[in-house]
């Protein structure tokens, strides 16, 4: 669907597509994994068809979420690099918890706290894959050791705890932080929204569409279709 | 035997539930006196009997032990290793290896699956094969390596010392098959008295002043133990440890860890309420549309609008929109 006038594109369909595919993965993994994370939470494992279920289908839905996850990293690295800026963004971290945006510097595509999302999960999930393929027993059983394995198992339970507190982190923001939802289902955002929280990239865009370059903004003479 | 009825069970693998401590039954070991062993492999056809597992056929290694490893459907199997003592003299040494029942079984500790491994109170760990997931945590939790994955059913097996045959009453099949009583199964009292009494004929007129028991106290004792004339140096019986105990990483992974990490995963998304409701949503207001929409709409400005100025760095008020 084309962004109706008065919204900025933020990510066209197949991001979107690819965020979602990522999202239901890390749901998944999640619940099974915390099924045998602890007992208390072993009923999880009736949202798979038991436990045997639960444990065949885990790494596979693993495999899938890092390969779902690496394309994204690929197409949103640029956006992710560290930034200058960045850190007196960090300096203001208390005003960000606390929602008093206009004392925040202004921001570009992503704030350092999309970043960080970006990167822990991307250093994370690189973990989960290479711990997780060391005890995938049905296929790996025989190319490490007892001790490797119970080194492997360790590191991907720690490392899922880790990327659980992350996946708390970015969900909430997004709940949190109003009008964030509509950019990974309709794709687009209003300007008042870019505007409050990346002013950087709003004025960017703008000077593009002011220059008559494609550019996110909607209504203006060329919509740029790769903005991711 | 699967369930609490049999008020039997004292441990359950991945379970917080009291199990029943009704009873108190005496707790039962086999004692393997491998002094006395022969290397005949009746025991281990015996379990294979007992058991009705056929492992495939294999092949010659230029060793007696055969097949090479437990297995899924190998419980037990006679380890052959040659030995040069001090005095240059090649000592043959055979050893029944299999599940120790341990007093701490680290596959228990392991097992994420609730009741896949349960601990009888006469001191049998057995594998409770409808609750087991496969995920071969067993095997990363087990000191002395027994737990194997079945490649047919996905789960994993060991050494039951028949604890079926031993609920009736009966002795384990491996027990019933020794010619030689190098295998002997009763209290475990009992045998420690009777492995004693072994070990002191040893050290005494059979010139093995090393011999000793093997109990180790590291897994808290076993339940199959070994009267052993190189005590001392078990790792020459094809690789027994010397002092086993649940491996550091799997104490740290299955301890007070996870229980704090479930509190700090709560923990996060119970702060996240709480800072929803001291801070409440953050929305774009009024002021942030109206100065979107100015940013963007090229026709009323002509250019894009510099920079607004810098805001003071404590206040809550807003900065001003310069007035046109
Ligand atoms: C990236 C590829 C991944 C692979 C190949 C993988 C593989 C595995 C395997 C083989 C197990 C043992 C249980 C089983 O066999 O199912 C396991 C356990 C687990 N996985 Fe993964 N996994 C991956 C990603 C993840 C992710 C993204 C999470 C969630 C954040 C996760 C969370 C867990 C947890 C919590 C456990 C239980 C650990 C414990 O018992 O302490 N895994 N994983
Ligand atoms: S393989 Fe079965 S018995 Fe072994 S730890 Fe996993 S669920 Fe428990």
């Amino acid at each position: 669907m084309r962004p109706p006038p008065g919204t900025v594109l933020r990510y066209p369909p197949f991001s979107r597509f690819n965020h979602w595919v990522t999202a239901v993965c890390m749901v998944l993994l999640v619940m099974s994994g915390l099924a045998f994370f602890y007992p208390w939470l072993y009923w999880l494992t009736v949202f798979f068809g038991g436990g045997q279920m639960a444990r065949a289908t885990h790494p596979w839905i693993g495999v899938v979420l890092f390969i779902s996850y690496a394309i994204m990293v690929v197409r949103f690295f640029r956006h992710n690099l560290p930034h200058r800026d960045d850190l007196r963004w960090l300096r203001a971290l208390g005003h960000v918890a606390s929602g008093r945006e206009e004392l925040v510097p202004e921001v570009g595509r992503y704030n350092p706290g999309q970043k960080f999302v970006y990167w822990a999960n991307a250093f994370l999930i690189l973990i989960l894959l290479v711990t997780g393929i060391i005890i995938w027993d049905w296929y790996f059983y025989n190319w490490t050791t007892i001790e490797q394995k119970r080194v492997a198992v360790l590191i991907h339970s720690i490392a899922a705890f880790f990327t659980i507190l992350v996946l708390i982190l970015h969900v909430y923001s997004a709940i949190w932080v109003r009008g964030t939802m509509p950019a990974m289902t309709r794709g687009y955002v209003p300007v008042g929204w870019v505007y409050r929280h990346h002013r950087k990239w709003l004025r960017q865009e703008a000077e593009l569409a002011a220059q008559g370059k494609p550019s996110a903004i909607a209504g203006a003479p060329a919509v740029r279709t790769d903005p991711r | 035997m699967t369930d609490l009825q049999s008020l039997n069970v004292i441990r359950i693998s991945a379970s917080d539930a009291n199990p029943p401590q009704l009873r108190q039954n005496v707790e039962v070991a086999k004692l393997i006196d491998v002094t006395r062993c022969i290397g005949c492999k009746a025991c281990q056809s015996a379990c294979m009997e007992w058991n009705d597992y056929r492992p495939p056929v294999g092949y010659f290694n230029g060793t007696y032990t055969n097949p090479h490893d437990l297995s899924h459907d190998q419980f037990t199997l006679m380890r052959f290793d040659e030995w040069v003592n001090d005095e240059g003299d090649l000592e043959w040494l055979i050893r029944k290896d299999g599940c120790m029942h341990c007093t701490d079984p680290g596959c228990l500790k392991a097992c994420p699956a609730p009741g896949a491994i349960v601990q009888y109170s006469n001191g049998i760990v057995d594998f409770i094969e409808e609750n087991c997931i496969g995920c071969g945590y067993c095997v990363k939790g087990c000191p002395f390596n027994i737990p194997r994955y079945s490649p047919v059913d996905k789960r994993a097996y060991k050494c039951t010392l028949c604890s079926d045959r031993v609920s009736y009453g009966l002795e384990p099949a491996c027990i019933k098959a020794c010619p030689t009583g190098a295998l002997l199964f009763g209290s475990k009292a009992d045998m420690t008295d009777v492995a004693n009494g072994r070990v002191e004929e040893l050290r005494g007129q059979r010139g093995f002043p090393n011999a000793g028991l093997y109990d180790p106290p590291g897994v808290g004792g076993t339940h199959v133990m070994y009267v052993l004339h190189h005590a001392d140096k078990p790792e020459i019986y094809s690789n027994l440890p010397k002092d086993p105990h649940i491996s550091w990483l799997v104490q740290v992974w299955k301890g007070a860890y996870k229980p704090l990490a479930v509190a700090a995963m709560g923990l996060a998304i119970v702060g996240s309420f709480i800072h929803a409701v001291i801070y409440g949503p953050n929305e774009v207001d009024p002021h942030d549309v109206e100065a979107g929409r100015r940013m963007v709409d090229r026709r009323s400005r002509g250019v894009i609008p510099p920079r607004p100025p810098e805001p003071p760095p404590v206040s809550h008020v807003k900065p001003e929109e310069p007035v046109k």
